[in-house]
């Protein structure tokens, strides 16, 4: 159910950037910490997507690697588990550099010739 | 007809941010404190405010907004006990929303009456997951976890356990009774929220209950220029 709240945000933004033009392709980013699983956001993001221009569209979904620093020794690591300690020093402040995104990235439009003369 | 790519790059709850951003701005206009109070469906959320508020919070003028997706079961029970409570409900729609989201809060703001006030709890649906994404415009989060409900909840639910400024360990009265290990908990906790506070609570003997209403009393004074302010989710 939380890919039906984030699926009903990706949508809204892209209807609202795809400015009445149909949808064909919405391209978003998700980092890692933010829990979302792609194959249930993509089944939210059709029934979401229906009677709106993203209707039919197909879902692009670039995950995002979860990537930290620590702020007293600079290390700067991967982690594939929830382990935010720095490995190397045990410091406790440490900076996610990436994998909070929830981004809608682009999206492709139809637009037709009249439309752009 | 032809494609054309239009470049976006906007976080997709950009539009609950706006909102948590202006309901903050009216929490501060009003000098409201508030918090996101966050946990499973069942960990004693409702039980652990009875026990706080119950006698009032010293020098506080405190409310809540209890969020449901149905009912105001909760409600009742803490207008039973005089505290300020408004109730929210969710069961608009798509038949129940999972979390609190910032315009439902904005749009409770005028029942909830921020003039009266200076600390207001938000009681968020029971839910692990969708509530850690909505900011509401909060000061702080507290997350409640209990003792029936395992010590391997940080690392299946990071991301709550990672966004929250105090975690409260309730239902401790159970420990006797179950493989619960506080040290495996507070391990994990560590893993996924290296140094964040915590207290271990039972809101049924009311064990770590005044520690819980001293944390709350201090809130308001911390806050200001340098509070941390949650305007926008995740940190």
């Amino acid at each position: 159910m939380h890919e039906l709240s984030v699926s009903t945000a990706v949508v809204d933004t892209a209807v609202r950037h795809a400015a009445g033009r149909r949808v064909l392709t919405v391209r978003v980013r998700l980092g890692r910490l933010r829990q979302v699983v792609p194959d249930s956001l993509a089944f939210y993001f059709n029934l979401v997507s229906r009677e709106t221009v993203c209707e039919g569209a197909v879902l692009e979904q670039e995950v995002v690697a979860a990537r930290l620093a620590c702020a007293p020794c600079a290390y700067e690591w991967e982690i594939e588990v929830p382990a935010f300690r720095c490995p190397r020093c045990g410091g406790a402040e440490v900076a996610v550099l990436s994998g909070e995104e929830l981004e809608v990235e682009s999206i492709e439009v139809e637009e037709g010739a009249a439309c752009t003369a | 007809m032809h494609r054309v790519k239009v470049r976006v790059v906007e976080d997709a709850l950009d539009a609950n941010n706006t909102i948590a951003r202006a309901n903050r701005a009216d929490f501060d206009r009003a000098g409201v404190t508030v918090v996101n109070l966050m946990s499973a469906p069942g960990s004693g959320k409702t039980t652990l405010l009875e026990r706080v508020l119950g006698p009032g919070v010293p020098g506080l003028r405190v409310g809540v907004l209890e969020g449901d997706v149905q009912g105001s079961l909760d409600a009742d029970r803490l207008a039973d006990l005089h505290v300020h409570v408004t109730q929210l409900n969710t069961d608009n729609g798509f038949g129940g929303e999972c979390h609190l989201d910032a315009n439902m809060v904005r749009s409770a703001l005028d029942a909830v009456g921020l003039d009266a006030l200076d600390l207001l709890i938000v009681e968020n649906v029971g839910n692990l997951v969708c509530p850690a994404e909505f900011a509401v415009g909060e000061d702080a989060r507290i997350m409640v976890a209990s003792v029936a409900e395992g010590d391997d909840k940080p690392l299946k639910y990071p991301l709550m356990f990672r966004t929250c400024e105090l975690v409260v360990l309730n239902k401790i009265d159970l420990l006797p009774h179950t493989d619960f290990d506080v040290d495996r908990f507070l391990y994990h906790l560590d893993a996924v929220h290296p140094g964040v506070a915590h207290l271990t609570t039972s809101a049924r003997t009311g064990e770590g209950v005044d520690a819980l209403r001293d944390w709350l009393a201090a809130l308001p004074g911390e806050r200001g220029p340098t509070a941390r302010g949650r305007a926008q989710a995740p940190a």
